[in-house]
């Protein structure tokens, strides 16, 4: 099939089980809700254009608790108004997908025009304590296919899950293969209480069960209990292990010419891992042992893969469309 | 507490967070009253509330689903519940802050759209829960913690603010009019559409040490003063109350 990269996006959600969608118009990620817009009907889904991305992700989250799959796709600005209630999915344990289809900023920059600028606010931008996983594809292919592991992890690890695309993989268009057969994670329909914290499943409203749901600090229970540190420290403790712990089960990563010759490493995500790739290859030829390795997941860092480099490295490459904001990790 | 209303509060929630002379306890009551006199399923209902004082009526001492959200975006969680599973009454508690001000564009979009369900507006004028500061709501002249000159601008009318938006529901009470307010309720909750009601409660703590009944019109004094608040024909600073 030859398609664009917001579609896959949008497909890959279907394909994932989403029905439902609530979006504002933004460039570049527009395609992936007015694909949602054709789609969810015919999926017996919902559809909703809201007033703004602060309503967007609000509506995503209120669907989410009402036991559908829900996402919604914005790019720079957008995510910007989002971040509030993103910190909420995350407080409440809530499975959503958010795109952000990434463009030049600060402020309304460059809409049009590719960047990485978004890949820190992604993992910081809402305020406090806690992990974030955000997928960084690097094609056609991968907006379908990242599109539906990001709703899997969501549902695996009861958290918001980023697509971390920019406006290149967005907008490209290219083959890809689109397959029916895909590993879906489905919501438990027993969710058994407590509601929170490790283990517990996701409820849904309006069964009797008589959820309190709060983006103040809570126990497993739903019940606020905004004056004592230890739940506290139990629960922003909860929302970084469940990431940290399983982050060998969630990251990947692919490796190009990496092995005990490598001397030097790139270190590349999304659209400028295929630049990366090219820039290896060229390397190659002419004898020099360039390696690339190219992360999938953008959060969190395969640290275990990093921690067992090659000791034959002597130089680190990482190329971002950006000042320079991943290569932090790495200094 | 009325016994047949016990079976919708949570257990051990008790006592309220509320100021001594606070109305929203009696806001809980009467919607509670409206909910039980519809003999409506309440494991069918879900409440939704922002961030202050009034945001506390259901979360947590509803003993059914609630959803304590972000400052001024309650309807917009609403509105996914709704959309998702049309079966469910979603009812939104919220103060005037909440709902006029920070959450303000939300609350005129959903009356827009028509979507069902029931807003309740428990309006006290003020930003209680963060210590008294001017809210959209606040009368021309009042004094608050941010306007200790008199408040210079002018409030908001939430019930013209949302008819003009859409809602064909609308009604204002006061928890001073019990009879009225729970009628407005029920009307309300059965309306097919987006249903607003306003409810004037007090707020002694934050407006009304301020104020102390000198600024006619504001919803403190003019829950103490009773021919101010039933009055048809609203004179300057008075507040109209009714079916709208």
């Amino acid at each position: 099939m030859f398609l664009q990269g917001n579609e896959a996006c949008a497909l890959g959600a279907i394909a994932a089980g989403c029905r439902f969608y609530a979006g504002y118009p933004i460039t570049p990620s527009s395609e992936i809700m007015e694909r949602m817009a054709v789609e969810l009907p015919k999926a017996d889904g919902t559809f909703i254009q809201m007033e703004d991305e602060i309503g967007s992700i609000g509506a995503v989250i209120g669907a989410a608790w009402t036991g559908a799959k829900s996402m919604t796709a914005t790019s720079g600005p957008g995510l910007s108004l989002m971040l509030e209630n993103i910190g909420y999915g995350i407080m409440t344990e809530t499975p959503c997908v958010i795109v952000d289809v990434q463009r030049a900023g600060p402020s309304t920059g460059q809409a049009t025009k590719v960047a990485s600028g978004d890949v820190m606010q992604v993992r910081w931008g809402t305020h406090g304590d806690y992990e974030i996983i955000a997928f960084s594809p690097w094609s056609v292919q991968e907006m379908y296919e990242l599109t539906i592991k990001a709703f899997n992890l969501a549902e695996t690890y009861r958290t918001p899950v980023f697509l971390l695309s920019d406006e290149a993989v967005g907008h490209l268009r290219e083959k890809a293969e689109l397959s029916k057969d895909v590993e879906i994670i489905k919501r438990s329909p027993k969710s058994d209480k407590p509601f929170f914290g490790p283990g517990a499943l996701m409820p849904t409203l309006g069964q009797g069960k008589k959820l309190s749901i709060t983006g103040s600090t809570h126990d497993e229970w739903g019940i606020r209990k905004t004056q004592s540190p230890e739940i506290q420290a139990k629960f922003t403790t909860h929302f970084c292990d469940k990431i940290r712990l399983n982050a060998d089960r969630i990251t990947e990563y692919e490796e190009y010419y990496l092995d005990g010759q490598t001397t030097v490493l790139v270190i590349a995500y999304g659209f400028t891992a295929r630049s990366a790739l090219r820039a290896v290859e060229l390397a190659r030829e002419k004898g020099g042992k360039a390696g690339l390795l190219r992360l999938k997941t953008v959060w969190p860092m395969p640290e275990n893969k990093l921690k067992s480099l090659p000791t034959s490295i002597s130089k680190i490459i990482v190329p971002e469309m950006n000042q320079g904001q991943v290569i932090r990790e790495f200094r | 507490m009325i016994e047949t209303l016990k079976k919708y509060i949570r257990p051990d929630v008790f006592p309220t967070p509320f100021c001594p002379g606070c109305g929203h306890g009696i806001l809980m009551q009467a919607l509670l009253r409206a909910i039980d006199e519809l003999k409506l399923d309440i494991d069918k209902m879900v409440f939704l509330s922002g961030i202050g004082c009034a945001a506390w009526i259901p979360s947590p001492h509803f003993a059914a689903d609630t959803m304590h959200t972000t400052h001024g975006r309650p309807i917009t969680f609403a509105t996914g519940i709704k959309l998702v599973n049309p079966k469910l009454k979603v009812v939104v508690i919220s103060g005037d802050g909440d709902l006029s001000a920070i959450g303000g564009n939300h609350l005129i979009h959903a009356a827009r759209r028509n979507i069902e369900m029931t807003v309740i507006c428990a309006n006290n004028s003020i930003y209680g829960m963060t210590g008294g500061q001017v809210a959209p709501t606040t009368p021309t002249g009042a004094k608050s913690a941010t306007t200790p000159q008199g408040n210079p601008e002018r409030d908001f009318d939430l019930c013209k603010l949302v008819k003009g938006a859409g809602a064909d529901y609308v009604a204002r009470g006061t928890v001073y009019h019990m009879r009225e307010l729970i009628k407005y309720l029920k009307t309300a909750l059965q309306h097919k559409g987006f249903s607003f009601v306003d409810v004037i409660s007090p707020c002694y703590t934050q407006f009304g040490r301020r104020n102390q009944n000198t600024c006619g019109g504001s919803a403190s004094s003019a829950i103490m003063n009773l021919k101010t608040a039933v009055s048809k024909t609203p004179q300057d600073g008075e507040i109209l109350t009714g079916e709208f």
